[in-house]
């Protein structure tokens, strides 16, 4: 299925009410060069299926990982991504930027 | 966020209105700004800037981080000319998230068999226009060749606020549309708005690729502030 802005907030509201239990996540800050713009929403239900992308699919992954979390415990959290650090094992942006995302529960 | 500011601001965007979501990024507590209703907002002035640009963001006001989620009204082009290039171009509108409608006077043409999936209205532009609402996120994009289908429709956008005009034809025919248009009162400045010959030049010949050319010029448009050309 194809994502437009429109239909990722769209799904989120019909995964709701689904039953299921839905987190966004949404780019709040970006410096440098970051690949999706301030505002890029993505949607996560309880099974990691996901719609949108807050990345070019560099930290979705990531994302997806701390939105359990989020589903969970319905705390919403602030998640930070920076350069990638080939030495350690951790997620982040080949393209040089940094981003903040916010992922919060649907209630 | 609570699933009623979900479905608060879903609706408003299916209602072709702009809405601001204010997040406190601190504690989290959300609330919901329709349009109407920034000015008694304790954010306005900045929920009127960043509406204004059309772009979310970070706000540090009164000692506290707050993210305003900006929604403006999905971006519409209307299409008149139920023709060929409109066929190609329908199915290519959305996939990039724009809505399109086709007006087209001849039943022949504006037919659902020939349109799948997007409103098809066979009526004349100046009709059903003013019903539609053209507004600072409409494209009006003329397509028939014909001047009494395409000028109605042409002076209609030269009145609005709408963000782009084209229209399908010749440097010739241009000429003659730019007569006729200031004839009827129009002025250089006004008719300067329409691209003509529609579209980026990408050497197009297909109804295809025409198609492709004239949403390039319709992004172009959109996203004037980013081009790294401008």
């Amino acid at each position: 299925m194809l994502s437009t802005d429109t239909d990722i907030l769209k799904t989120a509201e019909a995964w709701k009410r689904e039953g299921r239990g839905v987190a966004i996540a949404t780019v709040v800050e970006t410096w440098g060069s970051a690949p999706r713009p301030v505002g890029s929403h993505l949607v996560i239900d309880q099974d990691t299926n996901f719609l949108g992308s807050v990345s070019g699919g560099c930290v979705e992954g990531a994302v997806i990982t701390e939105a359990m979390d989020v589903i969970a415990d319905g705390k919403p959290r602030m998640l930070e991504f920076g350069v990638a650090d080939e030495t350690a094992w951790q997620v982040g942006l080949s393209c040089g930027g940094r981003i903040r995302v916010y992922v919060e529960r649907v209630d | 966020m609570r699933l009623r500011l979900l479905s608060d601001l879903n609706a408003e965007r299916a209602a072709r209105r702009a809405a601001i979501l204010v997040t406190d990024v601190a504690s989290g507590e959300q609330r919901f700004v329709r349009e109407a209703e920034i000015g008694s907002d304790p954010l306005a002035e900045d929920l009127q800037e960043s509406l204004r640009r059309g772009k979310s963001g970070l706000v540090e006001r009164d000692g506290g981080q707050f993210f305003l989620t900006v929604q403006t009204p999905p971006v519409r082009v209307v299409v008149i000319g139920a023709v060929h290039i409109s066929q190609a171009l329908a199915p290519m509108a959305k996939g990039l998230d724009l809505d399109v409608t086709i007006i087209d006077p001849r039943t022949a043409f504006a037919t659902p068999e020939r349109f799948p999936d997007v409103p098809v209205l066979a009526e004349w532009p100046d009709a059903v226009l003013p019903g539609i609402g053209i507004d600072r996120y409409t494209a009006v994009v003329a397509l028939t060749h014909d001047p009494k289908i395409d000028d109605p429709a042409l002076s209609a956008a030269l009145r609005s606020e709408c963000f782009y005009i084209g229209a399908l034809g010749s440097r010739k025919t241009h000429e003659r549309r730019v007569q006729r248009l200031s004839a009827s009162g129009f002025s250089e400045a006004d008719l300067a708005r329409i691209h003509a010959p529609i579209g980026l030049d990408i050497g197009a010949v297909s109804p295809a690729e025409i198609a492709v050319s004239v949403l390039a010029e319709i992004v172009a448009s959109l996203r004037k502030e980013r081009r790294r050309s401008a």
